[in-house]
């Protein structure tokens, strides 16, 4: 069951994630980066990430693609333009892709650690639990993170913002 | 009951896409996602991982990757929209005014 829900969440996530490379248009690689976070958010529930899972539909999906979407609208971004690639990417680049893949399925078969297999939520991970060892045993790091959000509020304000200067 | 190695080879592989995508993709936006991309990739490693040392730092962590993308996001995009409007493109090739 637990092979099943993988494969099919998974083949669609990479599926997801090699039609945002295959596609021309912007949009629809912002659509298919919201199903690839979709998808992931149901492997965290796999996995038993219950808050990750949560805050991934909530944060990701929901609030950066939405301004991502938002930036495309309004700079009412097309096609992509072509240019002209070169050769040396193709001479070099699609014999080196399938050696890396080749070295690195060979060391996966040479390597292979002993490892026990998971079943569906092996770590269980509510949003209490997490709660509690945020504001415990990384306090100092989620007050920083206040800092750095509030930094990225006011410069995402003053770079958007047009001048009048000129 | 799967290995957890499934779970990384899933994430190296949208880890590499998010690679290739910032190599190959013009279009500035586009390139923003493949970033994206691959935070993602790399927060599915770190869920693995927590859930194979049965600790919850791992979601901890991804966390707060997710809010560094969040600021990420908005800057970017806020930077896309000045380039956007003093140079009328999106496509990065032409944004080469440092360029030698």
């Amino acid at each position: 069951m637990h092979l099943f829900l993988f494969l099919l969440f998974g083949s669609i996530c990479a599926g997801a994630a090699v039609n945002l490379l295959i596609q021309r248009k912007t949009i629809n690689s912002a659509l298919s980066l919201i199903v690839v976070m979709g998808s992931l958010a149901l492997l965290y529930l796999l996995l038993g990430a219950e808050f990750v899972a949560v805050v991934q539909v909530i944060i990701y999906a929901g609030a950066i693609m939405v301004l991502y979407i938002f930036v495309i609208m309004l700079l009412n971004a097309g096609d992509e333009e072509q240019s002209k690639g070169s050769n040396v990417a193709k001479i070099f680049g699609i014999p080196s892709l399938f050696a890396g893949g080749i070295i690195g399925i060979w060391v996966l078969l040479q390597h292979r650690p002993a490892e026990k297999p998971i079943s569906i939520g092996a770590l269980y991970g509510p949003a209490d639990q997490v709660g509690m060892m945020l504001f415990t045993k990384y306090l100092l790091a989620f007050e920083v993170t206040s800092i750095l959000v509030l930094i990225a509020i006011m410069g995402a304000v003053v770079l958007a913002r047009r001048s009048h200067t000129s | 009951m799967i290995p957890i190695s499934y779970y990384l080879l899933l994430s190296a592989f949208l880890f590499a896409c998010g690679v290739t995508g910032f190599l190959i993709k013009r279009n500035i936006i586009t390139i923003f996602m493949s970033i994206e991309l691959m935070l993602n990739g790399v927060n599915l490693s770190f869920i693995a991982f927590a859930t194979r040392l049965g600790t919850l730092d791992g979601h901890i962590f991804v966390f707060f990757v997710m809010v560094v993308a969040a600021a990420e996001a908005a800057v970017g995009l806020a930077i896309i929209i000045s380039v956007y409007r003093t140079r009328e493109t999106l496509n990065v090739d032409r944004v080469n005014l440092l360029k030698l």
